[in-house]
């Protein structure tokens, strides 16, 4: 008994997809004799198999719907926009009891007269009869399902999973015998036991390498042969059509426009496109929530469109594709598009980005900025054209699952997302490389490009700029990080041999340096356990051809803890000191620390300075009171630091070569096309921190102070720093030291 | 808190321990272990279990013990926790002993906090103290932090 409940559940379920479904695209086929016959047979079976199992309740509600149906089906009324929507309250209504069904195992006491009486009332003679064919005629232009390929309706023989394809009662029949419901569980477990058939395989081919007996070579292919079948033919049980997650859009669709009053016409390509079922879970959130946005903020208002001489109806499209072995999915809307001007303006307002940063950034590269949390603020979302309310979330979350996520679009044109992402996450081809003893594999999908120097190449490639190893990609600085020096293992650097792996994360490129490059496999990904999950490193482990266990790197994770990507972005991971930082993220700053006179600490935003140089003493040239060096083909002013606070300066120096070390390090800002040099007497750490209500000023070239790591750290006043520098001004400092500090008050 | 029942001994560090054979899933010779970068001391690593990959609590580490000199190959004992398999390497393996609840004492107020924490109590056996450790406490995911 209790097996023919869920089943009946399960199946039910599936109805009132195909029934919410069908109701939407009766809207526009309103005399589509065929749809109504389906959702009639549907209802009756909910109806049929309730008063076989005692659930009187929704026997009761199916029966007044059927009984609309009926009179659908026998031309007694016609079909209406409320009639269309009371049906769906009760698909609603009948989805909130299988529910309670299936956790309880009775339907509750929950009264449904009402809606049995709305159901009964659009039967009455007298209610909406064929003269009301007018109105349905406009309702159908409110919403039209256009699907390029027709419904699947039928299963696919030998890949029906549990709740998995739609199955109306109609095709049920025939396809029985071809399909069965398989427990999602023994799914999972047998695509373990393959996972570790492929380990085993992968062992025994190795091993064939070394013994060369022929039969026994002969049976390791065949093993290979029938092992990969077996992984390709239990893999594809997983999948499912992308189509099952959309059935439910044009439902959401169809409400989402009704409340906004807005005409659209949703267009779902490509529905068959298969992929893993975790996956089609993992995207449905993401996806839905694009859906909903691209309705509510990216299709405009009726008199909008007109008045911008677009066609009255909105057009969403939702595109799903294989190639190379990926999927791709694209949610593509004629709406207002991105206006990049106000995404460079509220990034700005918000600090997320300078006025200079700003100018620098292609429009494309500003579109992207609607990813970063700052952007996910109620307020910005109606500002700016909509796009942005929790698109961090949706791009964490396309990350999460190996994916990418691309947005692109054009003011008053439309917008287009592009969503990667691979097509299963249980095995996945990765390089494998070693580092020290051990060997760690990098998923194939960050790799971008392997270089190999050796000899000279290797001792002059790699070149430091500031402490930073970088090197030059064919023009480009690519920053550098080792391997050993990112898992904290002594193992020298090589500098006759090194192997750089370029990878991508985010959307920068770093490469890392390895010992050696191994091999590509096929590796099968497997969970650390929870001693081991909070390192942000690691993102699993698999097991080798010999059998020995290497971890799987989690780049994104790893260039942040080689600070190759700004953690200035709080997403996955974060250690507890972050978090609590990062509440108020949008005050977040990078800031530079330096070391001033007397030993104090002084702050300046990343975001100001162009470089980190270490100069030579002896090429700092004394022009009368201005110190100049020649930078990069220009002629650079130098500012010292300690003559900028101008209390603490000593008594003013009549000349002489002040006690420089060395090399001097040097902070070099650019303004308006013109650098400017700030000697620090040591540059010390960049960090995270708000920027936000310091404490007043103090003195001159201060904007005040905050905490940061336990010292009272100054922010430097930068303008002060430019103004400084700017012709003459030392000169005019030098006569009259009261007049070089009203320059530097900005008075 | 002490049953009457069987338990799987072994030593660390010369150190008498039990656990009940119940929580045992099995017991392997020494396996080549994964070193993980940037994991605490405690985890020795990660082993191969016949297709699965286990974690490795070094329980001398994990009882504060001196480390094993780097000839002496540990022993694997597999133990079942809610988080999947675990192993605790230990320096060598006992009999499985089966023990009268009655000797059952719990650890003296004078031994160590750390010790404490991991030690439920002791059974009295002919000659010797069998110590019994406490397994969640043992494991617990903030071992690795």
């Amino acid at each position: 008994m209790e097996d023919m409940v869920r089943e009946f559940v399960g199946e039910s379920r599936e109805n009132c997809d195909q029934i919410d479904l069908d109701l939407v695209a009766l809207e526009q086929r309103p005399d589509d004799r065929g749809v109504i016959a389906r959702i009639f047979r549907a209802i009756h079976t909910i109806k049929g198999t309730c008063g076989f199992l005692g659930f009187g309740g929704l026997e009761s509600v199916a029966h007044a719907a059927e009984s609309v149906l009926s009179a659908l089906r026998d031309e007694e009324i016609a079909p209406t926009p409320e009639l269309t929507t009371t049906l769906l309250a009760f698909v609603d209504v009948a989805r909130g009891l299988l529910d309670r069904i299936d956790a309880t195992g009775h339907e509750g006491e929950a009264d449904h007269g009402e809606l049995v009486a709305q159901l009964t009332a659009l039967v009455r003679p007298g209610g909406a009869t064929y003269a009301a064919l007018a109105v349905a005629a406009s309702a159908g232009e409110l919403l039209e399902v256009d699907s390029s390929e027709p419904h699947e309706t039928r299963p696919t023989p030998g890949r029906t999973v549990n709740g998995g394809k739609l199955a109306p009662a109609a095709a049920m029949s025939d396809a029985g015998e071809t399909s069965i419901r398989v427990d999602v569980a023994l799914l999972d477990r047998l695509m373990n036991l393959v996972g570790e058939l492929v380990l085993a395989r992968n062992q025994i081919v190795q091993f064939t390498g070394a013994n060369g007996d022929a039969t026994f070579i002969a049976a390791a292919q065949q093993l290979n042969l029938i092992t990969a079948e077996l992984q390709d033919g239990v893999m594809k049980t997983r999948m499912q059509p992308i189509g099952n997650i959309w059935h439910k859009f044009p439902r959401v669709v169809r409400d989402l426009a009704l409340a906004c009053d807005k005409r659209l016409e949703l267009v779902l390509e490509g529905e068959s496109t298969e992929l893993d079922k975790t996956l089609i879970e993992a995207i449905k959130d993401p996806l839905t929530h694009l859906v909903r946005n691209a309705v509510d903020h990216g299709i405009e208002r009726v008199d909008r469109r007109l008045a911008a001489g677009k066609p009255a109806q909105g057009r969403l499209v939702l595109r799903a594709y294989h190639e190379g072995g990926q999927v791709n999915i694209e949610v593509i809307d004629d709406g207002a598009g991105l206006d990049a001007a106000r995404i460079r303006d509220k990034a700005i307002e918000r600090g997320i980005i300078t006025a200079e940063q700003a100018d620098r950034m292609s429009e494309r590269e500003l579109c992207r900025l609607v990813f970063l949390p700052g952007f996910s603020t109620a307020e910005t979302v109606t500002n700016l054209s909509g796009r942005g309310v929790g698109m961090d979330v949706v791009r964490t979350n396309i990350e999460r699952i190996g994916g990418t996520i691309e947005l692109a679009g054009t003011r008053g044109v439309g917008s287009t997302i592009k969503i990667k992402i691979p097509l299963t996450l249980a095995i996945i081809p990765a390089l494998v490389v070693s580092c020290g003893d051990n060997r760690y594999a990098i998923p194939q999908a960050s790799l971008l490009e392997l270089v190999r120097l050796a000899g000279d190449q290797a001792r002059d490639g790699v070149e430091t700029l500031y402490g930073t190893p970088v090197y030059r990609l064919r023009g480009k600085l690519l920053p550098l990080l080792y391997l050993s020096d990112a898992l904290d293992q002594a193992v020298p650097h090589n500098h006759d041999e090194v192997y750089i792996v370029v990878l991508q994360a985010d959307d920068r490129q770093f490469g890392l340096v390895v010992d050696s490059v191994c091999d590509t496999e096929e590796i099968v990904v497997k969970p650390l356990g929870k001693h081991l999950k909070t390192i942000p490193v690691f993102a699993g482990a698999t097991i080798m051809g010999d059998g020995k266990v290497a971890l799987i790197l989690d780049i994104l994770g790893l260039a942040k803890r080689g600070r190759v990507v700004a953690e200035g972005e709080p997403r996955g991971r974060l250690e507890a000191a972050e978090i609590t930082s990062a509440t108020d993220n949008a005050a977040l700053q990078t800031v530079l620390v330096v070391r001033s006179p007397d030993d104090g600490r002084m702050a300046i935003p990343l975001s100001r300075v162009a470089r980190l140089e270490e100069l030579r003493r002896d090429i700092i040239e004394r022009v009368g009171p201005e110190l100049l060096v020649q930078y990069r083909g220009e002629i650079m002013p130098v500012v010292e630091l300690s003559t900028l606070l101008l209390e603490r300066r000593p008594s003013p120096r009549t000349g002489g070569p002040p006690a420089w070390p060395e090399l001097v390090q040097v902070v070099v800002f650019a303004h308006a096309g013109v650098h400017v040099g700030l000697i620090v007497e040591q540059i010390l750490d960049v960090v995270e921190h708000s920027l936000a209500s310091p404490r007043r000023p103090g003195r001159p070239g201060v904007l005040g102070s905050v905490v940061i790591a336990g010292r009272v750290t100054e922010l430097l006043d930068v303008e002060v720093v430019l103004r400084r520098a700017r012709p003459g001004a030392a000169w005019a400092e030098r006569d009259d030291v009261v007049a070089g500090e009203a320059v530097a008050r900005g008075a | 808190m002490a049953r009457d029942g069987q338990y799987c001994t072994f030593f660390v560090c010369g150190l008498f321990f039990g656990l009940e054979v119940t929580c045992i899933q099995e017991v392997s010779r020494a396996q080549p272990l994964t070193v993980v970068p940037l994991a605490s001391s405690v985890i020795a690593g990660l082993i191969n279990l016949r297709g699965q990959i286990v974690t490795a609590i070094d329980l001398r580490a994990r009882l504060g013990l001196p480390a094993r000199g780097a000839d002496e190959r540990p022993l694997n004992v597999v133990v079942r926790t809610s988080d999947g398999a675990v192993s605790l390497l230990v320096d060598e393996i006992g009999d499985v002993l089966e023990v009268d609840a009655e000797s059952f004492e719990r650890p003296p107020d004078t031994l160590g906090a750390e010790a404490r924490e991991l030690i439920r109590g002791a059974y009295k056996l002919e000659g010797r103290l069998l110590l019994v450790l406490d397994l969640a406490r043992t494991v617990d995911a903030d071992v690795g932090n």
